[in-house]
């Protein structure tokens, strides 16, 4: 199918930007890299009359530190998220999930803002940024606002960014020297949407992890923590019967949606498993 | 491997790997596909398309859509109905098929999601898209029968009342003693399979442009299309145009599976359009509309009994087979081949004596289903396997030994199969021989067993079968389908020396015209630079059939063998008069005729042209070059050349996830002679990640309302390269008897065997934890719910 006809500006700032979304409200929508609204476009799911693309205003771009943040511009893309050594140093989550978006030629076009924006319930970078309690920094013609991700996803693809407001970045916390983080996916065919993930960060020492958060994605409407879960492995030594209850309380506290070949049940247990082998693996990497 | 014989005295490029000549083009993105081509006046045409199962249509109003800029016109089912006829798609050899007539547009109903209703033509595909979204058409819902095993229930809806009931075609075989097998035997298993419905996903989608040239009362057709022939004849007589006046050209096809070879109702009405509107109108299927229009297969239910004795000889095959085929058998082959062929093909390797099956197949409101890929084998091939695999382990045997001990003996052919099926020649011993070696099958085993008891769960499936190839008119032409079994090809010598091949196969993307080439080069005695294939152009070709059954290679071959021959004769006749040498002495080696005695070169073949085209006043009075020959063949000694071969698969299931990890695949197959290896390898490991996409990925998911859910590249999977296997594939080599060339098919056998071996690998897996799935595709939740997992 074709997309319907629609304007398109490509403005050079960020100050050119909010005038457009003002003069069009409703019927602009922000052009990032393309991966999911140009496909909407095309199936005429979606018929905005203008497109305002992003790619040429360099305020969105840019991998910085600062001080105790790591800010990752909108405009970044997967691909460079996954090759950064300052995103490897300082949040080492990213690049773990990186692989798992998509494929490489999605990845090069594909950006970090598009994606927290989009905020699929599958997708991997909202996950992360809630595992990392990250934030989105968001921009209208009246000011910035910073959000944290726990305050920004709040149903299917939807977020409390406003109209008028575009997402000029994302923070996420430095890893400190104790940081542990991982994530794992269950997708049946490699750079699907997974039927289930799963993204872990806290501080560990020894073999106790604290401050961990632990959210799933794949589960519901928005990526999910599991805090009843998060709350039984919290500053206690990990144990094989402690990995067990803490699959138990994700199984009491969460409950998922199903999707086409995986019911509500499967995808718990699926979620469980993810839980169990990270915490295992956790486990025997300290008693190693 | 023992050698064959060539198959003519100079064999430079027959049983060679040689890359194709086109594949240049292709890669370079300079093939021309039908979107390629731009007519002068062309229009484009898009179809409003059933959004619902079943529906009454109650009116169509183009009023608005009309008014939409660029809008050429909009048409309706009985306005096209004027000037084509219906047709009921049913063969005669079928006993008691029956079918409804089918219009190009739903006259006053659509009877599934997706059947094409109305045409909105417009300048450009953008402006139809735009005109479509204004077209309001008014409908009821009707009730829809979705669910194929409530069709024949007396409380179902009849979709075709005037049938009187939802059953296309039935059919039941029983060899007599079936009862009294199972009642002997020492060991019974019974296993119900289940299939989902997939369709084939082509890159290229079916597209079309049909250019009515009203002066010349001419149909030119542009078609991605498998048979050229059939199409112009199918034109020709439901338009009542002349077949003289139609001419269907099929450049590049962009991969058709068996999807391209069928006649839709939006090909008809993409005509009707261009002879109402007197002008080119181009037709591309999108994607999403490929998954509801282009047919689908496979969608059967079998439940099947094997018997056996102690030692492990089988006794007895019994199925009984249920398939649903949409609202209308498909036009012209018709819906019920499939499961004919699941009938004919199961327990076909094998040695049994007693063999009984039943097969229902119905009507429902879901997309028709028809032809794709390995027609039947992939069904027929799990059922027989996993039955085999069932009764083995009840039996304490060792898969690959209870399938050596059962085998037909590879002596023993020609022989007439249980089911009926008639076998030339196969090798099936040599086959599972050799892949126990590849695969070093007792290691294996020993691995298998040692990373179990570390909690590794590894599966080894093993899959023998039987491919039907090289058909004769049984397969269509005896029921009255007027589609040719013959093929031809003609060769004609350049004054440069160079040949041209004109062939009525044609290419699909899978490397036809290579093999063409060097059969053509082999029989002539040039080099294969120097020849040019032409195919896909029904002006220009021989009359033939096309690309299916895996036919190209043994039909399409062997015609273009004779008559590569037959030039090559006609050559050295005219060599003879110029060179004034007896024929005897004399031959055409290497683009030169040569001295046969010494291997003297005597004159190239250019300046035998240069004589023969430009200066003929310098042969005898009364002799003519006959430079030009064209050969038919038809394949009439066997109603089908059966092919052989197995597949085994390693995998390792994770059952906490339930998923399937590939780690290994394993070809076997014998298609006679190998006329280019590296072509048949590719044929063999694309059609066995085809039957893996069946066995683990894909699937036509409706809901209860017949709403295909998935019909888009996001949500029907198909298998993709990183979860597939290394395939390593080995040949047998038992040539055909019935044609000089000796080669059968190799397009399908891949896909036929592949789901059965994945399967039997998972189930083997599972073994220690006693369970079985046996409904494809194995989703991680269907092997989590045969754990009792969830
Ligand atoms: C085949 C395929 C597979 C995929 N698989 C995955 C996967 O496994 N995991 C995954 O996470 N993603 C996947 N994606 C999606 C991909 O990662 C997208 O790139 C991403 O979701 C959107 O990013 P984008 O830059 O392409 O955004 P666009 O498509 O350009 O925009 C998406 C939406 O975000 C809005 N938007 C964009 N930027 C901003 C901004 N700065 N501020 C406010 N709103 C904005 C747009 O207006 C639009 O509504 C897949 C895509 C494809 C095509």
């Amino acid at each position: 199918m074709k997309a319907p006809a629609f304007d398109y500006v490509k403005p050079h700032s960020l100050a050119e930007v909010f005038p457009l979304l003002q003069q069009y409200g409703d019927e602009a929508r922000l052009l990032a890299g393309g991966q999911t609204l140009l496909a909407t476009l095309n199936m005429r799911l979606s018929e905005p009359s203008v497109l305002v693309d992003l790619s040429a205003i360099t305020e969105l771009r840019g991998l910085t530190l600062a001080g105790a943040m790591l800010r990752i511009g909108a405009m970044v893309t997967h691909s460079e998220i996954e090759a950064s050594a300052l995103v490897a140093q300082h949040a080492p989550l990213l690049p773990l999930a990186a692989p798992h978006i998509a494929h490489r030629a999605i990845r090069n076009l594909g950006t970090l803002g598009g994606s927290i924006a989009y905020a699929d319930p599958a997708a991997e970078w909202p996950t992360c940024l809630l595992a990392l309690d990250g934030v989105v920094v968001a921009k209208s013609a009246t000011g910035e606002r910073r959000i944290r991700a726990d305050d920004f996803f709040v149903d299917l693809y939807t977020t409390t960014l406003l109209p008028g407001e575009i997402i000029v970045a994302c923070e996420f916390p430095v890893a400190s020297a104790n940081h542990w983080c991982d994530f794992d996916e269950l997708a049946r065919r490699h750079g699907d949407y997974a039927i289930v993930g799963l993204a872990g960060a806290g501080q560990r020492s020894e073999n106790t992890l604290a401050q961990v958060r632990l959210v799933f994605l794949g589960l519901g409407a928005t990526p999910l923590r599991a805090l009843q879960a998060e709350g039984v492995v919290k500053s206690q030594p990990l144990t094989a019967s402690l990995i067990n209850q803490a699959v138990a309380a994700l199984k009491n506290e969460l409950s998922a949606v199903g999707d086409l070949t995986s019911d509500a049940a499967t995808k718990m247990h699926l979620a469980g498993v993810l839980l169990k082998r990270m915490l295992m693996k956790q486990m025997q990497s300290k008693n190693a | 491997m023992k050698t064959l014989a060539p198959a003519t005295e100079q064999a430079r490029y027959i049983g060679q790997s040689l890359a194709r000549p086109n594949a240049l083009r292709l890669a370079e993105g300079r093939g021309t596909y039908v979107d390629d081509i731009e007519l002068p006046r062309m229009v484009h045409v898009v179809y409003w398309r059933s959004p619902v199962a079943h529906a009454h249509i109650v009116k169509i109003d183009a009023s608005f859509a009309r008014m939409m800029p660029g809008v050429v016109a909009v048409v309706d089912g009985p306005q096209m109905a004027k000037i084509c006829k219906p047709w009921v798609a049913t063969l005669t050899h079928l006993a008691g098929m029956k079918s409804a007539p089918q219009y190009p547009l739903a006259m006053d109903r659509a009877c599934w999601q997706g059947e094409p209703v109305v045409a909105v033509v417009a300048n450009t595909r953008v402006e139809a898209e735009d005109a479509l979204q204004y077209l309001v058409v008014e409908w009821e819902a009707l009730p829809a029968l979705i669910e194929t095993e409530t069709a024949l229930d007396a409380g179902s809806i009849v979709i075709h009342p005037q049938l009187g009931d939802n059953l296309c075609f039935t059919r039941s075989l029983d060899t007599g003693g079936v009862d009294a097998a199972f009642a002997s035997a020492d060991a019974v298993a019974e296993v119900t399979f289940q299939f989902g419905r997939h369709t084939g996903v082509t890159l290229e989608p079916r597209c079309q442009i049909s250019d009515y040239n009203p002066s010349e009362k001419r149909l030119t057709v542009h078609h991605s299309q498998q048979a050229p022939h059939m199409m112009q004849d199918l034109y020709s007589r439901q338009f009542g145009i002349p077949e003289s006046q139609i001419r269907v050209i099929c450049k590049d096809v962009g991969g058709s599976f068996g999807i391209k070879v069928h006649a839709y109702p939006d090909d008809f009405a993409t005509v009707a359009l261009s002879v109402l509107l007197e002008r080119p109108v181009k037709f591309v299927t999108d994607r999403l509309e490929s998954f509801t229009s282009d047919i689908h297969a496979r969608q059967h239910r079998v439940t099947g009994r094997i018997a056996a004795n102690k030692s492990g000889e089988i006794l007895a095959f019994e199925i009984d087979d249920l398939t649903g085929i949409g609202p209308y058998s498909m036009f012209p082959r018709t819906s019920a081949i499939e499961g004919n062929q699941v009938v004919n093909l199961v327990g076909g390797p094998y040695r049994h004596q007693q063999y009984r099956a039943k097969l229902n197949v119905v009507f429902q409101n879901k997309a028709p289903t028809c032809q794709y890929r390995g027609v039947g084998h992939p069904i027929a091939c799990a059922v027989t396997e996993g039955l085999v695999d069932a009764i083995a382990q009840k039996l304490a045997i060792d898969p690959l030994v209870i399938r050596q001990q059962n085998v037909i003996r590879d002596d023993a052919y020609p022989m007439t199969a249980t089911s009926g099926i008639k076998l030339e020649g196969l090798s099936h011993q040599q086959c599972l021989d050799k892949i126990a070696v590849m695969m070093d099958y007792p290691a294996l085993r020993a691995e298998q067993a040692a990373l179990q008891k570390r909690g590794i769960y590894r599966g080894i499936g093993i899959a023998a079968l039987i491919e039907l190839t090289n058909p004769s008119a049984a397969f269509y032409g005896v029921g009255g389908a007027r589609i040719s079994a013959q093929d031809g090809a003609t060769i004609r010598l350049e004054p440069t020396g160079a040949i041209t091949v004109m062939v009525g196969v044609g290419e699909q993307g899978q490397g036809t015209e290579a093999i063409f080439a060097q059969i053509a080069a082999d029989a002539v005695g040039v080099s294969m630079e120097l020849v040019r294939v032409v195919t896909g152009d029904t002006d220009v070709t021989p009359y033939g059939g096309g690309t299916w059954a895996s036919r190209g290679a043994g039909i399409g071959g062997e015609a273009v063998l004779q008559a590569g021959l037959a030039l090559q004769k006609n050559i050295v006749g005219v060599a003879s008069v110029i060179l004034k040498r007896d024929v005897s002495e004399i031959a055409l080696v290497n683009d030169a005729i040569v001295e046969i005695s010494s291997g003297q070169s005597l004159m190239p073949l250019a300046e035998l042209g240069r004589v023969a085209y430009f200066r003929p006043d310098s042969l005898p009075a009364g002799f003519n070059a006959e430079l030009m020959v064209t050969r038919h063949y038809a394949q009439r000694d066997y109603p089908f050349i059966f092919t052989n071969g197995v597949q085994a698969s390693l995998v390792e299931v994770d059952v906490d996830t339930g998923f399937v990890k590939l780690l290994k695949h394993w070809v076997v197959e014998d298609c006679g002679r190998v006329i280019n290896p590296m072509l048949v390898d590719e044929q063999m490991r694309g059609a066995v990640v085809q039957g893996i996409g069946g066995a683990l990925f894909e699937e036509c998911l409706y809901d209860d309302a017949g709403l295909l859910q998935n019909g888009n590249m996001a949500d029907y999977l198909v298998p993709m390269a990183a979860e597939m296997p290394d395939i390593e594939v080995a040949h047998v080599e038992t040539p055909t008897k019935t044609s000089k060339l000796g080669a059968k098919g190799a397009g399908e056998a891949g896909t036929a065997g592949a789901p059965a071996a994945i399967m039997n690998a998972i189930n083997d897996a599972l073994s220690p934890f006693n369970t079985t799935v046996y409904s494809q595709p194995i989703t991680p939740q269907k092997i989590l719910r045969a754990l009792g997992k969830v």
